[in-house]
């Protein structure tokens, strides 16, 4: 039994604590907004937030979670509001098949946590981990530089 | 959320039949019994209120919103949004009232096979009659209620209007949905000058908002209770065999339930799986665990010699002799060819892979005699008379007996309209009796695709004094598609060479396009474009030689060799068997000289192509038309030290009227960027008849570093509408490597340009 704070939700997941927490997220608690894309950590499609810092769930054990906050694409804006970053990839129609966003997403949300000016520089060695096969890249740059511009407005 | 769904669909379907039943579309769109959109209704998430259904695509509903079917396939070309966007137009909706459903298989919708960039280009007349349908009903209704002739009336914005008077499309929904369909060859369609929401600009985008917030539905997150999840491990050479395994390790490990082998299957191989041994589990990760316990030995069937860079040296062979005529004209083998004016070139490219983010993945459970499938596909119905024959069920006695459901596609790029997966989840579901969902891993993926043929392109050709062609030698070879289906196959179809080879536009008085004979050893498969890829690289690539040789501009180059501004019919010009992508026959999709020229012209100008660059910089440009659309790429690039960095990219696109502009735009994009990949470092290899790489390690894809500032130039256009999610890439790969020889003087002519230089 792993114990670990799942979108703010204390959780308890049965599960072989060798389990890539990429499957515990989603065959076990059952949210499948974080997906799978070559279970090497090579195309980020998996990224989620383990205590802020943005992983690849795919080879991240679940016991690295044990007693960590674990924050998933389903818990990036909360009822109310969407994170400005998923307000940013609506704006700038960002997504096409859509099956990677939700990794680029975990990982624009977490560099502008520790940036909120990124440059394109900043920005590409932040996303460069994560793939998009449908070719949505220079849209993801505007909008992390919409999003980092709503952020410091509302700083502000 | 899975069994809330569940629980969801069963009521639906027990609530649809009492008010759904006699407003069916009937005979007139081939239908065939129940309708099964209830089940599609039930996988995404819905408002409340049935409401009442008009015709097959419209359902006004309780609130007033209007639910519209998307009976296309979405794989992130955008079709969810631009099919209820040409019926609401047609209809007279709010587009803010409108929700678009995805469609399953059903015949009532008419043709589902969602490829060849083909839904909008082909489809757009019956898309609009389905709006039409819904509208001429709520008119109908009003004018009734009025007591007013129909054709008073009219809709705007979700209503009907007659003089002061109003009525909502919610006030209409139950009458209307008890009127007789109306007779679609009567009904009038709106014209052009009336479109509201047709080439919209800032039209909102459908289901963008539950992708942006994890909640979007793809094939990979089905998932129903006692499910168990399969992973399989395939024979590595096509036509393999399983001959003995041991699964004793593998039943260890904890949650794996069974070890299953699937039936062996024969040649020719379809789009059928490719037999195995599954290892099904409780969860994802037992069964990938479960799986690399297993041991099996295989027979590897006639294709273990297969080396990919042998064979690749045999079409180069093949293709600097003659083959079967495709198109002649004139007689060119006469002719003594001036060598100081000639140039002759092979090109090649290796076989590629789709690598969708998304790799392919289907759930089926079997119900007593009926089956449930969920699937990301391209070809719904396809898949469903696949899973009928694997049932061994009747195509049309029990039709019924299977309930096809489609989901989003993490992207498919032509993948995903082979539906071997999805009989896999199938023959898994019959074998086990339990749901079962088959999830292929990134390597199951790269290993047992449907590959962009390896193909070589022979071009050979004399300049004239003025600069342009009368005598010209092409040639293609490449494994055909049409071997999947027919293991005979011995050359590539008219239809093959369709693709931008032997309907060459130019005016050339002396031409011989020809193909010679090849076989085949892979499963080789529709990737965007398919063989426009292999050859718009050569004869772009081929007029910017000819450019180089003449001393004038490839774009020069282009308009002498394009000649005249005039409609083409390239089989009144010795290619009798051209197919023009299914619209040979449509007087609106000639091919026109002037709009080849457009694009090419549009393009120069806008990205300033023209220009005098740097030492170690060089603009390439490169054009192609396809699926009746006519695209330009202009590239710059910079060589340093043999290292090429691409700087800029351009393309301009006239795919006639416009149905949704940013979804053309970001097509554009993302051709550039697939092009991108392909030119400079992706390529599929094989050895010993199986495929040499795994994962994106070693099928590298463009990244976000390597990717320059992108523009598309979008022609405004009355024309018919053309293809959008294939005709961006084939002008790409030239530009690339046209490119690179303005700025370092190295012609690529095998790709991937890694093999050259360094990128």
């Amino acid at each position: 039994m792993v114990k670990l704070t799942l979108n703010n939700k204390a959780l308890s997941l049965d599960a072989d604590p060798a389990m890539p927490l990429l499957y515990a997220i989603r065959d076990i608690a059952e949210l499948t907004g974080t997906k799978f894309g070559c279970g090497l950590g090579l195309c980020g499609a998996c990224t989620v937030h383990l205590n802020g810092a943005p992983i690849r769930s795919c080879v991240t054990p679940l016991s690295a979670a044990q007693g960590k906050t674990i924050t998933t694409i389903e818990g990036l804006g909360n009822d109310d509001a969407m994170h400005p970053v998923q307000a940013a990839w609506l704006a700038n129609k960002v997504p096409q098949c859509g099956y990677c966003q939700s990794g680029q997403m975990m990982s624009a949300a977490a560099l502008l946590e520790s940036n909120d000016a990124p440059s394109d520089s900043d920005i590409e060695t932040a996303m460069q981990g994560n793939i998009c096969r449908c070719g949505t890249y220079p849209r993801i740059k505007k909008a992390i530089k919409e999003a980092a511009e709503n952020i410091q407005k509302a700083k502000s | 959320m899975s069994q809330v769904s569940i629980l969801n669909r069963r009521q639906f379907i027990a609530l649809t039949g009492r008010t759904g039943g006699a407003l069916m579309l009937g005979s007139a769109f081939g239908g065939l019994g129940l309708s099964t959109s209830a089940v599609a209704q039930a996988v995404l998430p819905k408002s409340d209120g049935l409401g009442e259904q008009l015709g097959a695509f419209v359902t006004i509903k309780n609130d007033g919103s209007v639910d519209i079917i998307c009976h296309r396939a979405e794989m992130g070309q955008g079709i969810l949004t631009s099919v209820p966007q040409i019926i609401a137009d047609e209809l007279g909706a709010d587009w803010s009232q409108v929700n678009a459903i995805l469609g399953n298989a059903d015949p009532k919708y008419g043709d589902q096979s969602t490829g060849g960039s083909a839904s909008i280009r082909k489809h757009f007349t019956h898309i609009r009659q389905m709006g039409a349908v819904a509208r001429d009903l709520l008119e109908q209704a009003a004018a009734n209620q009025w007591n007013v002739k129909k054709s008073k009336v009219r809709t705007q914005n979700h209503e009907v209007i007659y003089k002061s008077r109003r009525l909502s499309f919610a006030e209409l929904a139950e009458a209307a949905a008890k009127l007789p369909l109306p007779d679609l060859d009567s009904l009038e369609l709106k014209s052009r000058a009336d479109y509201t929401l047709i080439g919209k600009e800032d039209i909102a985008l459908q289901g963008l908002e539950k992708i942006v917030t994890g909640k979007a539905t793809y094939a990979q997150d089905i998932q129903l209770p006692g499910m168990l999840i399969a992973s399989i491990e395939r024979p590595p050479v096509v036509g393999g065999k399983v001959k003995s395994f041991d699964a004793s390790e593998a039943k260890k490990i904890s949650g794996v339930v069974d070890v299953i082998q699937l039936k062996d299957r024969s040649f020719p191989v379809n789009v059928k799986p490719v037999s195995g041994v599954a290892v099904l589990a409780t969860n994802t990760w037992a069964a990938i665990e479960g799986r690399k316990k297993l041991k099996v030995e295989w027979d590897h069937g006639p294709n273990v010699s297969h080396d990919s860079e042998t064979y690749k040296a045999e079409l180069v062979k093949k293709v600097a002799r003659k083959g079967k005529e495709a198109r002649v004209e004139g007689d060119v083998y006469s002719h003594t060819f001036n060598a100081s004016r000639t140039i002759e070139a092979t090109y090649t490219v290796p076989y590629h892979h789709h690598m969708s983010m998304e790799t392919p993945a289907a759930t089926a459970v079997i119900e007593g005699d009926r089956c449930r499938v969920w699937s990301g596909t391209q070809a719904a119905q396809w898949g469903k008379r696949l899973v009928l024959e694997e049932l061994g069920l009747d195509e049309e006695a029990d039709y019924d007996k299977v309930e096809f459901n489609t989901t989003l596609m993490g992207g498919a790029f032509g993948r995903k309209s082979k539906n071997d997966f999805t009989v896999e989840a199938v023959e898994l579901a019959k074998a086990t009796g339990k749901p079962v969902k088959v999830v292929w891993s990134r390597e199951d993926d790269v290993k047992h695709g449907f590959y962009h043929s390896t193909a070589a392109n022979y071009i050979k050709a004399e300049l004239t004094d003025d600069n342009r062609s009368d005598h010209w030698i092409q040639r293609v070879v490449a494994p055909p598609i049409a071997w999947i289906f027919d293991d005979k196959t011995t050359h590539l179809t008219n239809g093959d060479l369709s693709l931008g080879f032997a309907d060459i536009p130019f005016n050339i008085e002396n031409l011989s396009c020809e193909t010679p004979e090849i076989t085949t050893h892979v499963r080789t498969g529709w990737l965007r474009s398919v063989g426009n890829i292999n050859n718009a690289f050569a004869l772009g690539s081929f007029v910017d030689e000819l450019a180089n040789k003449a001393g004038i501009s490839t774009q020069k180059m282009w308009l002498n060799l394009l000649g005249k501004d005039r409609k083409f019919d390239p089989r009144g010009e010795g290619f009798e068997g051209y197919t023009h992508y299914g619209q040979a026959d449509k007087e609106e999709y000639l091919l026109e000289i002037a709009r080849f020229k457009g694009v090419l012209n549009e393009v120069v100008t806008k990205s300033g192509a023209s220009e005098k660059l740097p030492d170690g910089q060089g603009w390439g440009i490169s054009i192609a038309a396809s699926f009746n659309s006519y695209a330009a790429a202009a590239t710059k690039v910079s060589v340093i030290d043999d290292k090429v960095t691409v700087l800029e990219m351009h393309t301009a696109i006239d795919c006639g009227l416009v149905i949704t502009p940013d979804r053309v735009r970001s097509q554009m994009e993302g051709a550039m960027i697939m092009g991108l990949s392909m030119a400079l470092e992706s390529e599929i290899t094989m050895k010993d008849g199986a495929i040499v790489q795994n994962n994106f390690y070693d099928y590298p894809v463009s990244r976000m570093p390597q990717v320059p500032d992108l523009y598309v130039h979008l022609i405004k256009s009355n024309d018919a509408p053309g293809g959008v999610g294939e005709p961006g890439l084939p002008p790409i790969l030239p530009s690339i490597t046209n490119a690179i020889f303005h700025a370092s003087g190295t012609r690529i002519r095998d790709l991937p340009v890694k093999k050259t230089m360094k990128v």
